[in-house]
C-alpha cells in the first residue's frame, strides 16, 4: 500500500520555480489589465456617478442596506492596485501559492469595477444577491457533472461522455417523474440513466478497450439520436403524458434559510442543490481520505503497481465509472426537474462539454472543479444581468455569451499553469 | 504516457504453416467468416439497423396499442411492429438511393432525385471527415469540425455577397476565403496545443461555441444581415460565387462533391507520398520517437491543424455556395459532429472517408424523406451512425456476436490517448 501511496504524493510535490521569462509574462499580462482597468471602467465612468449594489432579500433576519459606491474611485483604485501587484510579479516575483491569491484578487476586482462602470450606464442598482443566486443556479449542473467526470477520470477513464450521461439523466428525469408524477423517482430515473450511459462507457472503455475519448464523443451523440428520437416519438406529440412534470420548488431550510444574504445565496434553494453541497463534501473527502479514495488513485496513477498491491482495477474502474454515471444523471435532472420542468431536445447544450473543462481547470480535485464552475456559472449569470441592465457602452450580447467558452480556453491554456492528468488516464488497462 | 506498457521481447514466432489452397466459394464463405474491416462494418451496420428497428418498434403508437393485448393475440404486436420497421425502412431506402414509384413515371429528374440528394449531403461529410482522419493520423482528435465550418461559411460568404468579382474568379476568390477561414480556426486550437500544450478536445468544442456566437452576433449586423429582414439569415451569394450544380438545375448535386473527391484524393497523396505525410503519421504513430528522429512536433501539431481546418471550411464553403445560399444559424447542420462517425467509419483513411460519407450522406437523405413519409423522426439516423460506430470501435465485441475468427482491428486505436498525450 505505501508504494501507492508514494506514486501518488511524489507526483504531487513537484515544484518547479518560476522562471523569469514566465514572471515577465504574467506580470506584463497583470500590468496591461490594470492599466485598462483603470482607464475603461475608472475614466470611463461618468465623473461622480454611484453605482448602488442590492445584497438583500425579503424573508431575512434583518435587511442589509443598499450599498453605493463611486464608480469611478473604485476603477481607479482597483486598476492601480492590479497594476501595482504586476510590477512586483515583474521585479520580485511572486511564490506559485502567492500567485494564486494575485490572480484571484485581479479576477475578482476586475469584475467588481466592471459592475461599478456597468451600474452607471443607466443608474440601475444591481442585484448581488440575484446575479450570485442566478451563479449557483447555472454552476449547479456544472459541478455535479465535473463531480462525474472527477470520479471516473481519477480511476483512469476519460469522461467526455458527460454531457451525453446528462442529457440521458435530463430525459429521463422528466419522463420517469411525469409519468410517476413523483419528482423523486424522476430524480432516482434520471439517475439510473446516467448510470446506464456510465456503464457503457465502462463496458466498453474497460472490457473492450476502445479509444475512450473516440467512445466519449461517439456516446454524446448516441444519447442525443436516442433522447431526440424518443422526444420527437413520444413527448413532442403527448407532452401530457410523457413530459409535464411539476419542476422542484426551492425549500428554505429553517435558521438558516433567514441569515441575511447567505440564507437566500445558499440555504433557499431545492433538493437538488443541497445534495450538490452534501456531493462537494462527500466526493473531496472519499477521495483524499478513505481507503476508496487512495484505491481509487492508485488505480488511476499506475494501474499496474495497484494490481500488484491486490487492488482489483477493472472493478475499481467499473464502480467508479458507474456511480460518475449517477452524479452525472443528477445533474441532467438539474436541468429538466430542477429548473424548467419538461425536456426539450438538447436541453444539455454544452453544459457537459463545460464540466469537462471545469474538471480539468480544477485540476481533477473537487475543490478545484467547484471553483471553475462557480466561475462559469458567473461569466454566465452576469450575461443574463448586464443584457437587461444595460451597459454605459452597449456590448452584444453574444459576445457576452462567449465569455465562459473563452474563459476556458484561456484556463486550459495555461492560465494557471500547466495542469496534470491522473497518469493512467484514459489508457486503456489490458492487465498482466 | 505508455512507460506504463512494459516491453517484453517476444519470442520469434515460427512462420505459419501454407494454408491448404481452397475451392473460391470456400474462400468466400472463410472471408466472410473472418473478422475483417469490411464484414466488420457490414455486421456493424446490420447490428445498428437492429437496434434502430427495436427503438421504432417500441415507439410506435400501433405496436403499443397491440402489446396491451398481447397474449390473446401476440401476432398482432409483431405485425404492428413489422409494419411500423418495414415502412420506416423501405422510406429511408427510397429517400436515399431509388423510389421504385417514380420508375414508372419516365423522369429521370425524379428517378434520380434521391441519389442527387445523398450525394450533396455526403459533400460536407466527406470533407469534415478527412479533415477529422487526417487530424487522426496525426495524433490529435478534431472535434472542431462545427467551428470551422462556421467560419468557413462566414468567410465565404463574406466574399460570396459582399465582394462583385468576375465569373470563375468570384467562385475561387470565395472558396479561397472560406478554406484560409477553416484553417484560421484549426490552426488556433494546433497552436494552443503546441504551445501551451492546451488539449485540443477542449479547445476545439470551446472554439465551436465561440463560433457559433459569432455567427449569432454577425446575423444581426449590417454588411451580413439580409437587408430589409430581422430574422438571422445573411445576404444572399451572388450567382457568379456559386458552385456550378453538376446535373441539370433540378437535381441538387453540385461541384462541391468533385471538390470533396479531389481533396481525399490530395489527402491520400499527402499521407502516402509527401514527406510532410510521412512526418505526420510518424508523430500520430509515436512522437516520443518522431521527436528523436529529429521532427518538429509541435510545428507539425500547427500544421496539422491548420490543414484540417481548411479541409472542414471547405465544408462550410459547400454548404453556402453550393448547398445553400445564404447563411443562418444551423448553416452547420450538425455535420461537423457527424464528420467524426465519418472518419471513423472510414478509419481515417482518404477513400474509405469517401464511402463512409456516401453511407452517410445516404442515410441522412434518407432520414429526411422517412420523416417525412412515415413521421419517424430523424433522430433515427443519428442513432444508426453512433450505434455504427461504437461496434467498429469494438470489433472484439462485433467478433464474439457474429463468432467471427479473429478481431479486425478497431478504430483509433493508434490515438493519442488521454490528457497528458
Amino acid at each position: 500500500m505505501s508504494a501507492v501511496a508514494e506514486v501518488t504524493s511524489a507526483v504531487q510535490i513537484r515544484e518547479v520555480p518560476v522562471s523569469r521569462r514566465h514572471r515577465t509574462i504574467t506580470g506584463s499580462v497583470l500590468v496591461v489589465v490594470g492599466v485598462a482597468c483603470a482607464l475603461a471602467f475608472g475614466l470611463g465612468s461618468k465623473a461622480g456617478a454611484t453605482a448602488a449594489f442590492k445584497l438583500s432579500a425579503s424573508g431575512s433576519y434583518f435587511s442589509i442596506p443598499v450599498i453605493s459606491v463611486p464608480a469611478r474611485l473604485v476603477g481607479l483604485l482597483i486598476g492601480a492596485a492590479v497594476t501595482v501587484l504586476g510590477v512586483m510579479q515583474i521585479s520580485r516575483g511572486f511564490s506559485r501559492r502567492a500567485m494564486r491569491w494575485v490572480l484571484t484578487f485581479t479576477l475578482v476586482g476586475v469584475v467588481v469595477a466592471f459592475l461599478c462602470w456597468a451600474a452607471t450606464g443607466q443608474g440601475a442598482t444591481i442585484d448581488v444577491l440575484g446575479l450570485l443566486q442566478q451563479t449557483i443556479f447555472l454552476a449547479v449542473p456544472l459541478i455535479l457533472g465535473a463531480l462525474g467526470g472527477i470520479l471516473c477520470e481519477r480511476s483512469g477513464v476519460v469522461n467526455v461522455a458527460i454531457e451525453g450521461q446528462m442529457l440521458a439523466g435530463a430525459f429521463a428525469g422528466s419522463l420517469v417523474a411525469t409519468l410517476f408524477s413523483n419528482n423523486f423517482i424522476g430524480i432516482l430515473g434520471a439517475m439510473l440513466a446516467g448510470a446506464l450511459m456510465g456503464t457503457l462507457l465502462a463496458v466498453f472503455a474497460i472490457k473492450y478497450l476502445v479509444n475512450q475519448v473516440i467512445l466519449g464523443v461517439v456516446l454524446n451523440v448516441f444519447a442525443a439520436g436516442l433522447t431526440g428520437f424518443l422526444y420527437d416519438t413520444l413527448m413532442a406529440p403527448d407532452a401530457n403524458t410523457y413530459n409535464n412534470p411539476s419542476p422542484l420548488q426551492a425549500v428554505q431550510l429553517p435558521v438558516l434559510g433567514r441569515i441575511p444574504f447567505f440564507g437566500p445565496l445558499l440555504f433557499d434553494q431545492n433538493w437538488i442543490v443541497y445534495a450538490t453541497y452534501l456531493l462537494i463534501i462527500g466526493v473531496q473527502l472519499a477521495l483524499f481520505r478513505t481507503r476508496w479514495g487512495l484505491r481509487t488513485r492508485a488505480v488511476g496513477e499506475h494501474p499496474e503497481a495497484a494490481e500488484t498491491v491486490g487492488i482489483k482495477v477493472r472493478r475499481t474502474r467499473y464502480v467508479n465509472v458507474i456511480v460518475a454515471g449517477l452524479v452525472a444523471g443528477l445533474a441532467g435532472a438539474f436541468l429538466t426537474l430542477g429548473t424548467v420542468g419538461a425536456f426539450s431536445k438538447g436541453i444539455s447544450s454544452g453544459k457537459g462539454f463545460i464540466a469537462l473543462a471545469a474538471v480539468i481547470f480544477g485540476r481533477w480535485s473537487p475543490r478545484g472543479a467547484l471553483g471553475a464552475a462557480l466561475l462559469f456559472g458567473f461569466a454566465d449569470a452576469l450575461q443574463t444581468v448586464l443584457s437587461f441592465i444595460g451597459t454605459p457602452v452597449a456590448i452584444p450580447s453574444a459576445f457576452l455569451a462567449m465569455a465562459p467558452y473563452l474563459a476556458t480556453i484561456f484556463a486550459v491554456a495555461g492560465l494557471v499553469g500547466r495542469v496534470r492528468a491522473p497518469g493512467a488516464d484514459g489508457v486503456p488497462y489490458e492487465g498482466r | 504516457m505508455s512507460d506504463s506498457t512494459t516491453v517484453v521481447a517476444a519470442a520469434p514466432e515460427p512462420p505459419p504453416a501454407p494454408a491448404p489452397r481452397l475451392s473460391r466459394p470456400r474462400r468466400v464463405v472463410r472471408w466472410l467468416r473472418e473478422g475483417n474491416s469490411v464484414m466488420l462494418t457490414v455486421y456493424a451496420f446490420l447490428l445498428a439497423l437492429a437496434v434502430g428497428a427495436v427503438l421504432i418498434a417500441v415507439t410506435n403508437p400501433a405496436t403499443i396499442k397491440a402489446a396491451k393485448y398481447f397474449f390473446q393475440a401476440p401476432a398482432d404486436t409483431f405485425s404492428a411492429a413489422w409494419s411500423a420497421v418495414s415502412s420506416a425502412y423501405s422510406a429511408l431506402f427510397e429517400g436515399a438511393i431509388w423510389d421504385p414509384a417514380t420508375f414508372s413515371s419516365g423522369d429521370w429528374t425524379k428517378i434520380l432525385y434521391p441519389l442527387s440528394s445523398t450525394l450533396v449531403n455526403a459533400t460536407p461529410l466527406i470533407l469534415v471527415g478527412l479533415s477529422v482522419g487526417l487530424a487522426f493520423r496525426a495524433g490529435l482528435f478534431n472535434i472542431g469540425g462545427q467551428g470551422q465550418i462556421i467560419i468557413g461559411a462566414i468567410c465565404a460568404g463574406y466574399v460570396g455577397f459582399n465582394w462583385h468579382l468576375p465569373v470563375g474568379v468570384h467562385l475561387l476568390a470565395a472558396l479561397v476565403a472560406g478554406t484560409l477561414g477553416g484553417a484560421l480556426w484549426g490552426g488556433v486550437a494546433g497552436w494552443l496545443k503546441a504551445r501551451t500544450g492546451a488539449h485540443e478536445v477542449i479547445t476545439t468544442i470551446m472554439l465551436n461555441y465561440i463560433a457559433l456566437y459569432l455567427l449569432a452576433y454577425l446575423l444581426t449586423v449590417n454588411g451580413f444581415q439580409r437587408p430589409g429582414s430581422n430574422q438571422a439569415i445573411s445576404k444572399v451569394v451572388d450567382d457568379n460565387a456559386r458552385l456550378p450544380h453538376l446535373l441539370g438545375s433540378v437535381l441538387p448535386v453540385h461541384a462541391g462533391l468533385l471538390l470533396a473527391l479531389a481533396a481525399a484524393a490530395a489527402v491520400g497523396w499527402l499521407l502516402k507520398r509527401s514527406q510532410l505525410g510521412f512526418t505526420l503519421r510518424a508523430v500520430g504513430a509515436n512522437p516520443s520517437a518522431a521527436r528523436t528522429a529529429g521532427m518538429d512536433t509541435e510545428r507539425n501539431k500547427i500544421v496539422v491543424m491548420l490543414i484540417a481546418g481548411g479541409l472542414a471550411g471547405l465544408a462550410g464553403c459547400s454548404q453556402i455556395l453550393g448547398t445553400n445560399t445564404a447563411i443562418y444559424p444551423t448553416i452547420d447542420a450538425g455535420i461537423g459532429f457527424n464528420g467524426i462517425t465519418v472518419a471513423l467509419l472510414g478509419r481515417g483513411k482518404p477513400w474509405g472517408t469517401v464511402l463512409a460519407g456516401l453511407l452517410f450522406g445516404a442515410l441522412t437523405s434518407g432520414g429526411t424523406v422517412m420523416q417525412v413519409n412515415t413521421h419517424t423522426s430523424i433522430e433515427l439516423v443519428t442513432v444508426l451512425q453512433s450505434v455504427i460506430v461504437v461496434f467498429i470501435a469494438a470489433p472484439a465485441l462485433v467478433a464474439a456476436l457474429f463468432k467471427t475468427r479473429g478481431a479486425a482491428e478497431g478504430v483509433g486505436q493508434s490515438l493519442a490517448t488521454g490528457w497528458n498525450g
